[in-house]
């Protein structure tokens, strides 16, 4: 997991245009182990087909 | 004076000025006056708006002794986080790439409403980059400092606003809060501030962050300050698609009607955790104070923290994305890393936190059908010393950073109208925060009252300086 981790990083900054400097990439790492930790807490949480976002639009 | 000291609170300058018993123009050259002296220690401001502040204070004084009747706000000196577009400055937000932005021709709404009350800009204040922290401190300005002790933070990511109304600097100064901006720099700076309702306050010509996450709220001494500030900046405004079109409903007539009646209870389970013996004793005395027995769960607290850190980390970065593409060197590193990281959160992560958003707040609200008004901590601890990387939690050393906000992040996430009060203890404040049901900002304000006037909470006078 470790390396794939590594592998998207370097592959999301390249189709991003994100410029990754090599120095910022283990924090820049560090920070979306968090996040996908704490994605997969809400992911794990489950809620029926036809929940509606808090982010509706209205016309 | 006349002069106004420090110790003077808006509502008693507003009264002298209108009066005539001090003039707007010796109010506004107090604040000057201490800002001056005082914030070589403190770093509160960015910018002193003294040609300005000079000129609107001249002006009440004409209209008072025109005869023309001022606002409730009449001579009160404040101040505005940096994120507030202030009509000829650049409006920074924080950032070294925001001073590149041509001078803003236009005041925020906020600004426009206190000043229409009489109220006296004196500057823009130091704030953490772009509003992603929870610190005060700042790569490019340095650190707002605690005015209880300059070594420690004031708490962000309104850090200014805290350090300059804790060192009584002004009696009122506004911030954004968009996951505890408010309510933790108002926890560390031992002060008063109200994160009203999302969207109860415009928030036209401010700087965003997270748009479905950004308040705006005043920081004051003192509960009728609070709600002074707060009155005046009530309305619906077109130029804000989230501010509300509800009537006016002013909090200063009610918070003397105490609080029999009102249904209180303490947030129990996630808010119970994570917290040092200072952030237990000052929700415990606060409880006391009130006869508050009973606790309720907010349920996956937890999962609502998470959801907001999603949604704020990937609704942030979209903001920024350009930004980051063609000056990411000129970043605070550490907002930089964590928006590069949130532009690679995939999407279904978004789309789940935003449902989930929506079957929490419909719980939350369902615990408002038996209790007024919820209580729970605003930070974890007193202020950490500046550059503090760690603090150890339940056992578990953690990073601060991120850390400081996990009892806020849960409440501002479905948008509940905050007022967060300072608990005096020794040798630092600490806040707690008092939570109410949508709308009812009033009822939050009223407990705050009362909690001031039992001297459960109170800002203590600034004496790290």
């Amino acid at each position: 997991m470790a390396d794939q981790l590594d592998d998207y990083v370097n592959a999301a900054a390249r189709a991003l245009e994100l410029p990754l400097d090599d120095a910022w990439r283990p924090a820049v790492r560090a920070n979306l182990e968090v996040a996908l930790r704490l994605a997969k807490l809400v992911d794990d949480f489950p809620l029926p087909d036809d929940a509606a976002s808090a982010a509706i639009y209205s016309a | 004076m006349s002069e106004a000291p420090a110790s003077m609170s808006a509502g008693e300058i507003a009264q002298a000025v209108s009066n005539r018993k001090i003039t707007a123009v010796a109010a506004t050259e107090a604040a000057l006056v201490r800002i001056a002296v005082h914030d070589k220690v403190l770093n509160a401001f960015t910018d002193v708006t003294a040609d300005r502040a000079r000129a609107k204070a001249r002006a009440i004084d004409a209209e008072i002794a025109a005869g023309k009747s001022v606002g409730p706000l009449a001579g009160v000196p404040f101040a505005v986080k940096n994120l507030f577009d202030v009509e000829g400055l650049a409006t920074r937000a924080g950032s070294k790439i925001n001073r590149d932005l041509p001078a803003s021709p236009r005041d925020a709404t906020l600004i426009e409403r206190m000043e229409a009350a009489g109220a006296v800009l004196v500057g823009a204040l130091n704030m953490g980059e772009y509003a992603y922290d929870f610190t005060g401190e700042n790569a490019h300005d340095g650190p707002s400092r605690n005015p209880h002790d300059p070594t420690r933070m004031a708490g962000g990511s309104s850090g200014g606003s805290g350090s300059a109304v804790g060192g009584a600097l002004v009696p009122i100064a506004l911030g954004s809060d968009t996951n505890g901006s408010i309510r933790v720099p108002s926890s560390f700076c031992g002060i008063f501030g109200l994160k009203p309702t999302y969207g109860r306050l415009s928030r036209a010509r401010s700087f965003p962050f997270v748009a479905s996450l950004d308040h705006l709220g005043p920081f004051a001494r003192g509960v009728t300050d609070l709600a002074l500030a707060y009155d005046v900046m009530q309305g619906p405004d077109t130029d804000d698609p989230a501010c509300v079109a509800r009537p006016l409903e002013p909090t200063m007539p009610l918070l003397a009607e105490g609080i029999s009646g009102l249904r209180v209870a303490i947030a129990g389970g996630y808010f119970q955790q994570n917290l040092l013996p200072e952030a237990v004793e000052a929700v415990a005395r606060v409880a006391k104070a009130l006869g508050a027995t009973r606790t309720v769960e907010l349920p996956e607290a937890a999962r609502a923290r998470a959801a907001a850190f999603i949604i704020t980390t990937t609704e942030g970065v979209a903001l920024h994305l350009d930004r980051l593409r063609k000056r990411a060197g000129d970043f605070d590193p550490a907002v930089r890393d964590r928006l590069f990281a949130g532009a690679m959160i995939p999407a279904v992560h978004v789309d789940k936190a935003q449902k989930f958003r929506r079957w929490y707040r419909a719980r939350v609200l369902e615990l408002f059908q038996s209790v007024d008004v919820i209580l729970a901590p605003a930070t974890p601890c007193t202020a950490p010393k500046i550059g503090q990387a760690t603090f150890t939690l339940d056992g578990v050393e953690l990073p601060v950073r991120p850390n400081i906000g996990i009892h806020t992040q849960p409440i501002s996430f479905i948008g509940l109208p905050v007022a967060a009060v300072p608990v005096p203890l020794e040798p630092m404040p600490i806040g707690v925060q008092i939570i109410a049901a949508p709308w009812r900002e009033d009822i939050a304000l009223r407990v705050a009252y009362a909690l001031e006037q039992m001297g459960v909470a109170n800002a203590p006078a600034p004496k790290g300086f």
